[in-house]
């Protein structure tokens, strides 16, 4: 059963992820990208922790995507379709990405993983304490850097965002 | 761990949704689709995060904060690119990476 629910979410991950990077409507790519994140967020699921697939469903499904479809159409138009590089150009990179798969995959199966066979599941409780703990190991000066951080971010974004003052003429390239 | 998957199984799909990510960096010639590349590597980089930490180390948590903070970063990245990308839209009228010639105005 597990196995059966692993495979179909494999599957989609990798068939819209495939859709997202190949299809010529910027809005079309965004929506297969939200497809691949929740049935990412199904594999957390899996792997019992509860906490993280919240997470992934309300941060990236929930914010990135929305801010992603909200900058589309601020700087799109529905029906246009984006140029892409050129054929060459694209079999070449498939190629390159075929033989990094098959370098990765052939380092990955030829190393013996020590496999611990014991189910955890990771509560929000553990998580939280170690998130917020000062003893050796706890992860409380990274916490306070990456609150720090989206503070920044949240400022830099406004600023950036926010017009200067005089607007300059366009110059429409085509 | 899951039943009956073994981390091989895992890895593999972790390691072709990463080159699948590369491959959209590299061909795409629009600022927006390079940030949805950038998202699928990231994604794959925090499902190994967790499925190393659940297999090899279930006892421990460092695997599962990690991708916590991973996730934080690359919110805290795209919303700083949508930003930028929308005051680039306002200057050039164009999203093309071909078009930015130079960010400095």
């Amino acid at each position: 059963m597990e196995r059966i629910l692993f495979y179909l979410l494999s599957i989609i991950i990798l068939i819209f992820a495939i859709s997202a990077v190949s299809s010529r409507k910027m809005l079309r790519s965004v929506i297969y990208l939200l497809f691949v994140l929740c049935a990412i967020a199904g594999l957390y699921f899996m792997a019992d922790y509860n906490f993280l697939a919240a997470v992934q469903l309300t941060v990236y499904a929930g914010g990135i995507v929305v801010l992603m479809i909200f900058s589309v159409m601020l700087v799109h138009h529905i029906d246009m379709e984006m140029e892409v590089a050129g054929k060459t150009k694209q079999a070449l990179t498939a190629a390159l990405c075929l033989s990094g798969v098959v370098v990765f995959l052939i380092a990955i199966y030829q190393h013996p993983f020590a496999i611990v066979p014991t189910q955890n599941t990771i509560t929000v409780a553990e998580v939280g304490t170690l998130l917020l703990g000062y003893q050796a190991g706890g992860f409380i000066l990274p916490f306070e850097v990456i609150s720090v951080l989206l503070l920044a971010v949240m400022i830099g974004g406004i600023v950036i965002a926010k017009a200067g003052k005089k607007p300059q003429e366009k110059t429409p390239k085509s | 761990m899951i039943t009956d998957i073994s981390l091989y199984e895992v890895l593999t799909v972790t390691t072709l949704l990463f080159f699948i990510g590369v491959y959209g960096f590299i061909t795409r010639k629009n600022l927006i689709s390079m940030l949805i590349s950038v998202e699928l590597i990231l994604n794959a980089s925090v499902l190994n995060f967790v499925f190393f930490n659940q297999y090899l180390y279930p006892e421990m948590l460092q695997g599962a904060i990690f991708s916590i903070f991973i996730i934080a970063v690359a919110a805290a990245e795209t919303a700083l690119a949508v930003a930028i990308i929308i005051n680039l839209y306002r200057k050039i009228s164009s999203v093309e990476v071909a078009d930015v010639e130079n960010m400095k105005y």
